[in-house]
This record gives structure tokens, sequence and C-alpha cells, in this order.
């Protein structure tokens, strides 16, 4: 099995994101993540989904989307022609004898840290997968005590936008 | 995220004016000028259905869809048939739909109602029946407080529809519905749902029947890629054991008739799946018959032993390929279908080919007689004297039953002999199925009517009952068992007081016969809970001739093979009312030939423990 991201154009209608998660459900598809957002068209919404899956069942779940009604779009987005993040919140135990060991690490990520108390400090990270698991690597020693992910959001790299030529495609057809 | 699509939010989002998105309304009547006038969404509902050109709803009432069916008693064009249970609305829809193509239409009430439609939608969608189902919902500010009546029917549905609405304002309707019209007819067809809440219905508007759809992100391919057509040519034109698999999507398309004119030319053999019985006549020369677990040897062998299978809107389902990874292993495979998720899903295709199986036909004749004419014709001989050889050696066929009672392959292959060849045969799930299939004549499409893909018992009388409505002068025989007949047979009552005089002969072999054969081949004739008690030197419970005449029809019984033609000659003289046959039959006759299920097709029984021995000729 190997990691794809899909980029799914949407109409912004309600059960949208029910028919597509329960799409990979049926067809016994493992969603690893999934994010939901507007986009610069008031009628669109994106969809990204991260799935565990081989190529061959890949494309039948790719073809299955298509046939909702719904979908406009669908693009697998490839982690080297694309920006891939996520965006992580970490509540991380730090009182006066460890927190400049961890504002460190903050530094050294080129994270945030958001909220801090007597004991701990929320700290915000964003990134590909790689970065956010080895922040939460390095953090661990310190006593993590609750941690809060988004879905992954991916865009392709250079200038054409997926969006725009989805409209294309529609006025073409119409 | 307030702008991202919840699954529950029944507001639909604000349409501004002029919008970029929209696809032309190609399936829908001639544009008049654009009528707007004040309606409730009720009317507005009704009025909506006449503007599709709807001639008849399958339905039956209740509180959250009551305010559609006062306008509706207004109707002159409508005709709404009260079934007598909402599954036989459902069914009697895809019936409809089925024998005339057109759009099948059934209406509801919410909660239980709605329920009681899911298996219907499942049937049609896994057969590809256009069918659009209307369902009342609780009132919008109701939804989702578990109100009376309520049940979330959309979300119920998803997995066994093309598509669903739920609508909550009434401006909203007449878009929806022709948008559900459009859905529901184009591409694969297939069933789709508007839902539609009470308050919406109350509530005041203005009808305006719209000019264009906004399905954006709906565009069914139907022209086929000319380059893929092309090596479906050459591969046709070039094969030595070619075989057209043809599936129920011919029969969806329309296609018939060009599937004769390809068949002509390629002088290929031809098999037809359970969906397409009648695709091509049965008494075409080309014809093999149905392939698959109780298809013919020559099916079946021509499929397993074939260098070319082109597939015509099948979709290669585990009842005609037997264990997949063994099925037609030396064959190249082009597959044509309208769905692009049908192709490669079960057995990759050498050559894809997404389009309307007309377009496609079409094309592939062309480009067919293209290559006969630069290549000339391919020399199929040798092919077809080992088609023909498995052909004489194993035709269906039945041994006499050894308990003095009918055979009924016999009762089966005489009502399609006494029968005139355009009657309509609609079957229920099982054994009377499969002898339905093979001991019939098919000569013309949609004259056989089954449930195919969900294998839903039951689903017999209904749909004849909407096969007749839709068809009233041709004949329209049920061939159903005992066991599926008790499941709906209420409908009976529908049929009688609405004027639908269909036939029903009633397989009657007292069991759940195909799942005694089973027990029998694998449950070593352990007969756990298949006896039913209706047949022969039973209590009868019930006496169906009784039953047919409780509900108001003709009921005759049959027991001996010396009165079939004359009980089958007086159904037919019959024309005003229903009549319900039961031709008591043995309970030990079995279907044959049989794949077992997830065996290889090399493996097939020409009858028990007999297997051809394919390798004599090779």
């Amino acid at each position: 099995m190997s990691r794809h991201t899909l980029s799914v154009l949407v109409e912004n209608k309600p059960g949208v994101l029910t028919r597509v998660a329960a799409l990979f459900a049926r067809r016994a598809f493992n969603i690893h993540s999934l994010a939901v957002g507007p986009t610069e068209h008031e009628s669109i919404s994106r969809i990204t989904v991260v799935v565990d899956v081989d190529d061959l069942p890949l494309e039948q779940v790719t073809k299955q989307l298509n046939k909702l009604v719904n979908v406009l779009k669908i693009v697998e987005l490839e982690p080297g022609s694309s920006v891939q993040r996520e965006l992580l919140l970490v509540k991380v135990r730090a009182d006066d004898a460890t927190r400049t060991a961890v504002l460190q690490v903050v530094e050294l990520f080129r994270a945030h840290v958001v909220d801090v108390s007597p004991d701990a400090v929320t700290i915000e990270a964003i990134g590909g997968p790689e970065k956010i698991s080895a922040l939460l690597s390095v953090l661990e020693p310190y006593g993590v005590r609750e941690i809060v992910q988004s879905g992954m959001v991916a865009i392709a790299r250079g200038g054409r936008s997926m969006t725009d030529r989805a409209l294309e495609r529609v006025a073409r057809t119409a | 995220m307030a702008k991202g699509p919840h699954p529950a939010p029944p507001r639909v989002a604000s349409r501004s004016g002029e919008h970029p998105m929209t696809a032309p309304l190609s399936a829908a009547p001639a544009l008049s000028p654009q009528i707007s006038e004040p309606a409730t969404g009720a009317q507005s509902l009704v009025r909506s259905l006449e503007s599709e050109g709807v001639e008849v709803i399958f339905g039956l009432p209740g509180g959250a869809i009551l305010p559609a069916y006062d306008p509706l008693f207004d109707s002159t064009k409508l005709r709404h048939i009260l079934v007598r249970h909402e599954q036989g609305a459902g069914h009697a829809a895809s019936g409809y739909a089925h024998a005339t193509g057109r759009v099948g239409v059934c209406m509801v009430t919410s909660g239980p109602g709605a329920t009681n439609l899911v298996t219907p939608l499942a049937d049609a969608n896994m057969d590809s029946i256009p069918m659009v189902a209307i369902t009342g919902q609780v009132a919008a500010a109701m939804i989702g407080t578990d109100a009376f009546q309520e049940a979330d029917i959309v979300g119920t549905t998803m997995p066994v529809t093309k598509h669903s609405f739920l609508v909550t304002d009434a401006a909203d309707i007449p878009r929806r519905i022709a948008e559900a019209f459009h859905i529901a007819a184009t591409g694969r067809p297939g069933p789709v749902l508007v839902d539609i809440a009470k308050s919406a219905l109350q509530t005041q508007t203005t009808f305006s029947w719209p000019n264009e759809l906004d399905l954006p992100g709906y565009h069914p391919t139907l022209k086929p890629h000319a380059k893929q057509v092309r090596e479906a040519a050459r591969l046709l034109a070039t094969s030595r054991r070619p075989v057209l698999y043809v599936g129920g999507g011919v029969i969806r398309a329309g296609a018939s008739e060009l599937l004769r004119a390809l068949t002509d030319l390629s002088g290929a053999p031809v098999t037809t799946t359970l969906m397409a019985r009648g695709a091509l006549p049965d008494s075409h020369p080309q014809h093999l018959g149905m392939p698959g677990m109780h298809g013919t040897v020559a099916a079946v062998a021509a499929l397993q032993k074939a260098d070319l299978i082109v597939a015509l809107g099948a979709r290669f389902d585990d009842r005609v390929t037997g264990k997949l990874s063994s099925f037609a292993p030396h064959a190249t495979i082009v597959h044509a279908d309208i769905d692009p998720a049908e192709i490669s899903k079960n057995r990759h295709a050498d050559v894809p080919i997404v389009g309307d199986l007309k377009d496609v036909l079409a094309d592939l004749t062309t480009e067919l007689a293209r290559e006969h004419q630069q290549h000339g014709l391919p020399d199929l001989e040798a092919w077809w004297r080992q088609l023909d050889e498995w052909r004489t050696t194993y035709p269906l066929g039945w041994t006499p039953t050894d308990d003095g009672l009918l055979a009924p392959q016999y009762v089966i292959s005489r009502l399609g002999e006494v029968a005139p060849s355009d009657t309509i045969y609609v079957s229920g799930v099982g054994q009377h199925q499969m002898w339905a299939s093979q001991f019939i004549k098919y000569e013309h499409p949609n004259t056989w009517i089954n449930s195919g893909g969900l294998g839903t018992m039951g689903f017999a009388v209904p749909a004849a009952m909407g096969a007749k409505v839709g068809m009233p002068d041709r004949t329209v025989w049920a061939i159903d068992g005992d066991g599926c007949f008790q499941m709906t047979n209420q409908e009976l009552a529908t049929c009688a007081l609405e004027g639908i005089p269909i036939k029903v002969a009633l397989i009657n072999n007292s069991s759940l016969g195909m799942v005694r054969q089973w027990q029998t081949l694998f449950y070593d004739s352990r007969y756990s809970h298949t006896d039913l008690h209706t047949g022969h030197q039973t209590r009868r419970i019930p006496d169906f001739v009784a039953l047919a005449e409780a509900y108001g029809c003709v009921g005759m019984r049959c027991e001996s093979a010396a009165d079939v033609d004359a009980t089958i000659e007086r159904a037919m003289e019959i024309d005003d009312q229903p009549v319900v046959v039961d031709f008591t039959v043995s309970r030990d006759a079995m279907v044959w030939p049989m794949v077992a299920a997830g065996v290889p097709n090399d493996d097939i029984q020409y009858a028990r423990g007999i297997t051809p021995a394919w390798d004599r000729d090779e």
C-alpha cells in the first residue's frame, strides 16, 4: 500500500462531505486524513484526502468519486510537485526547569508558542508530515499532554490553478 | 468553516443570477415560454411532474407527503396508482421503466414509507433502472429532532441511489425535480431520490420550470474515443475465437438493432447475460445463450476459451465470471460501457471504451467493415465448429421428475410457446427466474424483466404491474415462485382495482427452491427452513387459488402436464382481470447447468456430477 493525496473539488452543498467520506467507507478504503474548506469560488469547496491504497484500487476509487454528482474534479498531488501542510497544536509540559529547552525546540522547528501557563506551553507548528512527526518525537521526553492535528492540505506547485481549470472545463461542456 | 459542505444544514446555498456552471436542459421537453405562476410547493411539485411528462405515479400517501396528494387529486395528466405497500410502488416504477424505457416514478411518505423504498431503490441502482422516488419529509424545522415518522432517508439511501436531494425550500422544487429526472435518465441510468420537507410543500411559492440545469459535476461521457474503437475493430477482425459478451447496458441504451448489425457483420458468437436476455433474438444462429452460473455450456465455454471478449454494457459480475482469476484466461478484453468506473473494476480491460453503446456499436460496426475491406473476413470456421459441437452436445434441457409432479421447466417452456412472442415476462428471484431465463425464447428487447443484481425476492408481482401499466396492450406474465409471491402479492389488490390485468404463473414447488437446491448440493440435503407448505399434499397455507380470488383475481390450479397448455390458454383468454395460476410442480427439480459459487467456470456441471471434457478437441 502506498500513500496518496487527492484534491477533490466539490460543490459547496449540504451532504457532499458525507457522500465523499461514505464512498471511501463503502469501497473499503482507509482515509488517513481529510480536510475540507472553502476556495476562492463561493460555490466550490475543496477536500484534501490522504489515503493508503494501492494504485489499482486508487484508480477505481477516483472513478467512483467522479461519479458523485457533486464532485467537480479530482487531482492526485504528488509530494514532489506540490506543497503539503498540516497544522499541529500541542500542549507540552514545561516548568521553570524545562521551559528553556522546550522553547529552543520551538525555535529549531520554526514553530510558535501560542499559549503559556506555569506548567505547560501550547505550540503551534505547520509543516509536512515529516516535520510534524519529528517535532513530536523531540517534544515527547518533556511530556506531551494533548495533541490536535488538522488533516493535510495540499496545493500543486507552479502558477496554474486547479480551480480555474475545473471551471473552464465546466464552461466548455455547458 | 461556515462554507464547508456539512452533512446536515437544510438550507441550500443561495444562487446568484448568472452562474458560470450550468448545463443545458437536454432531457426536458420542448421549451415553452417561461411559465411563472403562484403556487404552493405541493402544486409546484405536481406541475413539475406534469412538465416532465410523467404519466403515472405509483404511490401511497401519509402525513408528510399529504399536501402533495391534494393537488394531485386535481391533475388530469398524472395517473396515480395506489399501491398496498411502498415496496410495491418502487418495484412497479422499476417494471414500468424497464418495459417502457421511460423514468418510473414513485411517491411515498416520510419515515417508514421512505424506508420501505430502500429495497426497490437498491434494486434499481444495481440494475441501472431510471427511477425518481419522491418522499415526504417532516417539516424543515423538525428535521433532526427525531420527529414522528422522521427518517434520514437521504442519508439512508446514499449508497443505493445514483443521487439524492433534500428540498426544504419550496422555490427549489421544480429545479430539483428537473435535475432528478435528468440524472435518472442520462448516462448510466439509476434511481434518484427527492426528499421534500412538508413545510416546503405547504409554503406559497412561484412555479417556474427551469430552462437549464445546475449540475456542474455531472457530464456523462457519451461519445466513444475513435482510436479505442478502431483498436477494438482491429482485434475483432483479426481474432480467431472472439465472443461478444452482451450485458443489460445494450437494453438500457436501446441499442439492440445496432447489436444485431455488429453481430451479423462480425460473425462472432454472442452471449446475453441475465440482464440482456432479448438484446439479440434467441433465434439468431450466432446466439449461444446466457453465460454464467446457470448459463449454457456453450456460452460459458466460449468465454473460457475465447481469445477476444468484447464486453458491451456488461460488468463482469461474479455470477458471470465464476472465480475471477480463472475467468477467460486467454482472452484480450475490449470493454465498452457508459460508466467509466465499470471498466477494469473486476477484469482488466485491454481496450477500454467509455460511451453510449448506441454510438459505440455504430462506430464499431463502421470500423469493422473498414477492417474487413482491408484485410478480408476473419476465419472463424474452426471456432464455430467447436461452438456448434458444444451446442449440440450440451443443449439446455431437463430430466423428467420422478415424483409424478409437473416439471417446472416444462411449465415455463410451454408458457413461452403458447404466449405471443411480444409477451413481457417478469420474474422473481430463484429457480423459476433461471428457468424463465433459460427456457423462454426472447425475441425482443425489454420483454424480460427481472431483478438481476440485487436478487430481490418479491420483485415479480409489483414489477409486472408496472410493466402492464406502461405497456397496456401487451400480455404481461409474471413468473413467480411460491416464496417470492408471498412477499409482495398484496399488489394483486392494486391490479384488480386499478384494472391492471397481469397474469401470474406461480411455479409452486412448496419451498424456497434455490436455497433448497443448494442444501441438496452443498449441505447434505439437510433442508433447514426451506419448506413453505404451499404445494401438493400439504396444508396449502395459503391456498393460492383462494388467495387470488380473495384479491379479486381469477385463480386457477394446474397439476398435470396434460393440463398445462389448456390452462395457459384459458388464462390468456381473460383480459379484464388479473389471473393467478398455481402450477404445482416438483420440488426436486434443479437448475442446470451450474457453476458453483467461487468455482472456476471450467468446472461447470452440465448436470449433477457431469462436467464437459474440454480437452478433447484441443
